[in-house]
């Protein structure tokens, strides 16, 4: 740059600049419900400038093919956006996960072999940059493809588990490691890029197989992080401060709410990666299953529920699955009517993403005033009537209390079971996903509904005006 | 060290604890909108992008490469911000009716 252009600045630095201020008030202004759409809309302001100050740059000669990839990418974005129902949105987030960390991996690899296609190949911090640009980028989109698998259950949504599992997953990273090492060092060989890339894909896949359906909200965190890291280098590698921005304030966006999760669960960021959780207790809970339990109709639930002063609902992956949020929204505005006290506990790791009852709630439109989180509703179960827990399951197991032997043992839960009546909605007797068996269900003062919670929900729902 | 790096590496160690304070601040009612906003900011990576498959010195292979890029980065960018918008248009304080 010379002296004379360092004196007026382009106007792409002025937006980049700008870009940036509006990104992290997009993230301020997101703190609160209330200032919450502002800060989405300073978000798209944010990546508006940094594109338009992208194509502004002289750099940037071939316009045409650009603009048609942004209207294909709109074209596939929008409907992905809005034909995805609410219950879909940790799939959709994996997903577009999965996109951005592509497109970061094969920026990177493009800038690549256009150095080497030039005669001079990267070397020291610039290649190191890519190096870490690349693997971050392609191990986050295959991890994220295998997590939509997961979740929208087209792979197995149980740890998938092998013997010296651990030990390959460990070789392969440190092969990795020593082959980006090398081209940091020096040019490498024209195989070491494609392997590593092959080898960062292949990282990917074997890092979320062994990891159960019910982490997801911790790994979905962490993969967040992963490509806000990936961005974070891509900025390194064209020395462009603004992605340096953006993607750290991502990358510790993810790492916070990854270790917000784990300690909801109370395990270590390595127990969760490598811990394959669910798979050693399935032995231990075979024993209880025999203990009998109390059953109820849907017409004993309406009964008890029409007759309480506070009702406190704890929803879980099961209401997201069976879709019952909005029959519970009916089931709840009927005992409000009727003057029940009616609020939601909702506990930190419920559901397959991080706040992910949150907006199923709200999808139903129920206020979010009524919505609490773990440690601020606890202390009021003692003096609540009925607790309603539709499609939870360990985030209420006493065991993580008193039981050192349960694999949940330590874990912070809703303390339902000190209320005056359980009312436990469920499917079956079949253990959750961690195959851990409940002790609640078999408490004297609980009541299990057995059936899709969507039905049982809207049965009570309609025993209710009889019994008014 | 370079210039460059050096006021790059200050950058990254101002923007990181930044980062970890405005999302410490975030309600975890927010949380998966938060996720998705930060899915679709990550998606700034569409920059490098547009750099390489826009420079005129390029060969094809990486034009191409950075053509895709642009497409997955663009599908990130808006399937991210609608699916946020989407949601918190969602959050209501007080009963409608």
């Amino acid at each position: 740059m010379t002296p004379g252009a360092e004196a007026t600045p382009g106007i792409w630095q002025v937006a980049y600049i700008v870009a940036a201020l509006t990104i992290v008030l997009s993230i301020k202004w997101l703190a609160s419900p209330v200032t919450a759409r502002r800060g989405v809309i300073s978000g798209e302001f944010g990546l508006l400038f940094a594109i338009v100050g992208t194509l502004l740059r002289q750099e940037v000669v071939n316009f045409e093919w650009i603009l048609v990839c942004m209207a294909i990418g709109t074209a596939i974005g929008v409907p992905l956006a809005y034909l995805m129902p609410m219950t879909a949105v940790p799939q959709l987030t994996a997903l577009s996960h999965a996109f951005g960390a592509f497109a970061a991996a094969l920026v990177g690899t493009a800038d690549y072999y256009k150095s080497i296609a030039q005669g001079h190949p990267f070397t020291g911090a610039t290649m190191a940059a890519i190096v870490i640009e690349t693997v971050l980028g392609y191990l986050t989109c295959t991890a994220s493809v295998m997590a939509f698998g997961k979740l929208q259950d087209l792979v197995p949504t149980r740890p998938m588990t092998y013997k010296g599992q651990n030990f390959v997953n460990v070789a392969l990273l440190v092969f990795a490691v020593a082959l980006g090492v090398w081209m940091i060092y020096e040019p490498a060989p024209a195989w070491v890029f494609p392997a590593y890339t092959v080898l960062s894909l292949l990282f990917g896949v074997l890092l979320i197989m062994p990891i159960g359906g019910g982490d997801m909200p911790t790994v979905i965190a962490l993969l967040n992080s992963y490509a806000g890291a990936a961005c974070c280098a891509m900025g390194f590698a064209l020395g462009n401060r603004l992605l340096i921005i953006a993607g750290a304030v991502n990358a510790s966006s993810g790492f916070i709410l990854s270790v917000i999760m784990c300690k909801a669960m109370n395990r270590s960021f390595t127990n969760v990666l490598f811990g394959a959780f669910g798979q050693v207790q399935a032995g231990a809970s075979t024993k209880m299953a025999q203990r009998p339990v109390r059953s109820a109709t849907p017409e004993d639930a309406a009964e008890i529920l029409s007759s309480a002063r506070k009702v406190i609902v704890v929803p879980g992956y099961g209401m997201a699955v069976a879709q019952a949020q909005h029959k519970l929204r009916e089931l709840a505005d009927s005992l409000i009517k009727r003057g029940v006290d009616v609020q939601f506990a909702i506990h930190p790791v419920a559901g397959r993403m991080p706040g992910h009852m949150n907006v199923l709630l709200a999808e139903a439109d129920i206020p979010y005033d009524r919505l609490h989180e773990m440690e601020d509703i606890n202390q009021d179960f003692a003096e609540t009537d009925v607790a309603l827990v539709i499609g939870a399951n360990d985030v209420v197991n006493p065991a993580a209390r008193h039981d050192k032997t349960s694999p949940i043992y330590g874990m912070p839960i809703l303390d339902v079971d000190k209320a005056q009546t359980v009312m436990v909605i469920k499917r079956s007797m079949n253990p959750g996903f961690a195959g851990i068996d409940n002790e609640l269900y078999y408490m004297p003062r609980t009541l299990m509904l057995f059936g899709d919670a969507k039905a049982v929900v809207g049965e009570i729902a309609k025993e209710l005006p009889v019994h008014a | 060290m370079s210039n460059e790096l050096e006021v790059s590496l200050y950058v990254l160690v101002l923007a990181v604890p930044l980062g970890l304070e405005l999302v410490r601040r975030v309600s975890p009612l927010l949380h998966t909108p938060l996720m998705s906003l930060t899915n679709a900011i990550s998606a700034i990576s569409v920059v490098g992008a547009i750099l390489i498959a826009g420079a005129g010195d390029s060969q094809t292979l990486s034009q191409v490469l950075g053509c895709v890029a642009v497409t997955f980065a663009t599908i990130n960018i808006v399937a991210g911000f609608l699916i946020t918008d989407r949601m918190l248009k969602m959050f209501k304080k007080k009963e409608t009716k």
